[in-house]
Order: C-alpha cells, then sequence, then structure tokens
C-alpha cells in the first residue's frame, strides 16, 4: 500500500503519513530514537535565537536520518512577524517550505484568523510552500486554500492539550471541499486520535507532544505510526455505515425449529 | 560601536560586519539565519554587509519544536 499511496504535497511524494514535530523532547537521542520509531520523512523545527552553549544540533540529526526539516513560525503573534520569521527560515535552512503559525494568545496558543490568510498569502506571493496551522473551520480552510496554500492543517484542539478531535464534523467538512492535502495538526493525544483523523479523511497526521511527552516516546512513536497507517486503510477500505438498531450477521434463514 | 545582538547591546569595531557577530555568536554557522533591522541579509552577503550604530541583530538558529 505504501507504494502505491503516496502522501503528496506541493508535488512532493512521501510515504509516510505522519509528519512528527520536535518539541517537547527531553533530549536529543531521545528525539532521534523517537523520530525513528515514528518512520516520519517530515518534522518541524522553530527558529530561535542561537544559545552559544547549546550542544548537538537538531539540522545535523535531522541529516543524518534524512528526515525534511519544515520550519514553522511558532510564537509569532502578526502576519510581519511570522513572514520575517518564514524569510530567516529559508535562509538558514535552504527551504522554501514552511508551517505557517500565527496565533492569537499564549493561553490557548489558537490561531488569529486574519494575520493568518494575510500572512498566508503574502508569503505565497513570495514563492513559499505554506502549509498553514489553522483553525477547525471549514470557510477560512477554503479562503487559505484560494491564496495558493498547499495544504491545510487545523486543530484537532489545542496545541499540547491532547484533547484529540473536539470537531470531526468540521474536519470531514474540511476534507469533502479541499483539493489540497487536509492535515491534522495539534491536539492528538494518544493513538487512536491519530487514527480517527486519517479515518475522517486527513491525508496526514502531525503531532508532537503526544509523542515527546509520553512516558515512553519512542513505543508512542510506534503506535502513532500504526495508528496513521491503520486509520489510512480503514478510511479507503470504506467503514460501514451508522445504524441505530442492530442487524444480524447470521442469516436468519434455515435456523432450526427449537420449541420453547 | 554599539549594536543590539539578539537583544543585548554588544560593542563591536567600527569595521566589523555582519561575518564578525556571527562568529562571535555561535561556532556552528550551518543553519544559521541573520536579520538586521528586521531586514534577512543572505549568506553570501555577510561579510560585505558594514554595522552601524544601534543596529539591530538577529542571529537565528534551528531549534526543537513544533
Amino acid at each position: 500500500m505504501d507504494v502505491k499511496d503516496p502522501l503528496v504535497i506541493a508535488g512532493e511524494s512521501f510515504t509516510s503519513r505522519l509528519i512528527m514535530g520536535t518539541g517537547g523532547a527531553t533530549s536529543l537521542e531521545a528525539l532521534d530514537e523517537a523520530l525513528a520509531a515514528s518512520g516520519t520523512e517530515i518534522t518541524t523545527v522553530a527558529l530561535r535565537r542561537v544559545d552559544p552553549s547549546a550542544r548537538g544540533s537538531i539540522v545535523d540529526l535531522l541529516l543524518r536520518r534524512d528526515i525534511r526539516v519544515l520550519p514553522n513560525t511558532a510564537g509569532c503573534f502578526t502576519a510581519g512577524e511570522a513572514m520575517l520569521t518564514a524569510r530567516l527560515a529559508r535562509e538558514a535552512l535552504d527551504t522554501n517550505w514552511v508551517k505557517l503559525e500565527v496565533i492569537a494568545d499564549e493561553r490557548t496558543l489558537l490561531p488569529d484568523p486574519v494575520e493568518l490568510l494575510d500572512a498566508a498569502e503574502r508569503l505565497v506571493d513570495e514563492g513559499f510552500v505554506v502549509l498553514p496551522y489553522t483553525n477547525d473551520d471549514p470557510v477560512l480552510a477554503r479562503r487559505l486554500e484560494q491564496v495558493g496554500c498547499a495544504a491545510v492543517m487545523p486543530l484537532g484542539s489545542p496545541i499540547g492539550s491532547g484533547l484529540g478531535i473536539r470537531n470531526p464534523h468540521n474536519i470531514e467538512l474540511m476534507v469533502e471541499q479541499a483539493s489540497v492535502p487536509v492535515i491534522l495538526d495539534a491536539g492528538i493525544g494518544t493513538a487512536s486520535d491519530a487514527a480517527l483523523a486519517m479515518e475522517l479523511g486527513c491525508e496526514a497526521a502531525l503531532l508532537a507532544s503526544a509523542v515527546t511527552r509520553a512516558h515512553s516516546p519512542a513505543l508512542m512513536a510506534e503506535a502513532m505510526r500504526k495508528a496513521v497507517e491503520a486509520g489510512r486503510m480503514a478510511r479507503l477500505a470504506g467503514r460501514i455505515p451508522r445504524r441505530r438498531y442492530a442487524e444480524a450477521s447470521s442469516p436468519t434463514l434455515g435456523r432450526a425449529e427449537i420449541p420453547v | 560601536m554599539k549594536v543590539v545582538v539578539n537583544g543585548t547591546p554588544h560593542e563591536f569595531d567600527e569595521d566589523a560586519t555582519v561575518a564578525t557577530v556571527v562568529r562571535s555568536f555561535t561556532h556552528a554557522p550551518s543553519g544559521v539565519a541573520v536579520a538586521v533591522n528586521d531586514a534577512v541579509v543572505s549568506r553570501g552577503d555577510w561579510e560585505t554587509t558594514a554595522l552601524h550604530d544601534d543596529d539591530r541583530i538577529e542571529v537565528l538558529t534551528a531549534v526543537q519544536g513544533g
């Protein structure tokens, strides 16, 4: 199935439909182990001021594992900040791909839709491949697609909350209307959340905290890999309709007549 | 010359360039990007980009996140 069913973003194909963020890991060693277990081919990084005392580099680790780096604009509150961060990331990491995050406040980390759409449109104009972290709003998703985003990445619930997918109906609506990949981003707490994202029709799932903050990150990474695969297979297989009452799976014809 | 690097005031020689600042802040310049007064300075221009008093310089690199 892997070879026949690739994830395609902006014309590039990937075998794995699990995108793992690198935030929250206790060490580069723990992260390395989790990344390997997850089978991910794309992973996010943030851009911050250099720390002259830092030991080891996340970029070297990802190069060694041959994992594509997807810089984010985490921590930006305005379109202007996000655009400068994206340009710096392009310079630092030699990629025009960006996970665009423009958040409204620290407490919820919810996207600011007005700033997000503005930044997305302008970064597309500058030649970026824009993957926006967005609200679970089908209308905003449509607008982001219209301005040229290469995917839309709705939250299931707030970043790091582990609350799963709070509005599966909206995610399904987004999937129905989108002609770019819908990637569930944020809120996944455990494997069943990731499987649900795929069953709803998302093309991929992006998660970090659920793995990096798990008791055993590598084991959870493997669970997520399997959940994403299982969810995708179930989506392709087509689930049975939900019914109000039972429908026997054994034939009623030919039953023995047994006196009561 | 007084400039602000990553939010902190620093003193550099009058002939300092962006490259001078990068070298004094990190030994691993790959994966690093620089902005001077909110404009990105491409790696190829670091050696030739002179600094001026009160310039605000950001020296950034990739870290774990998201």
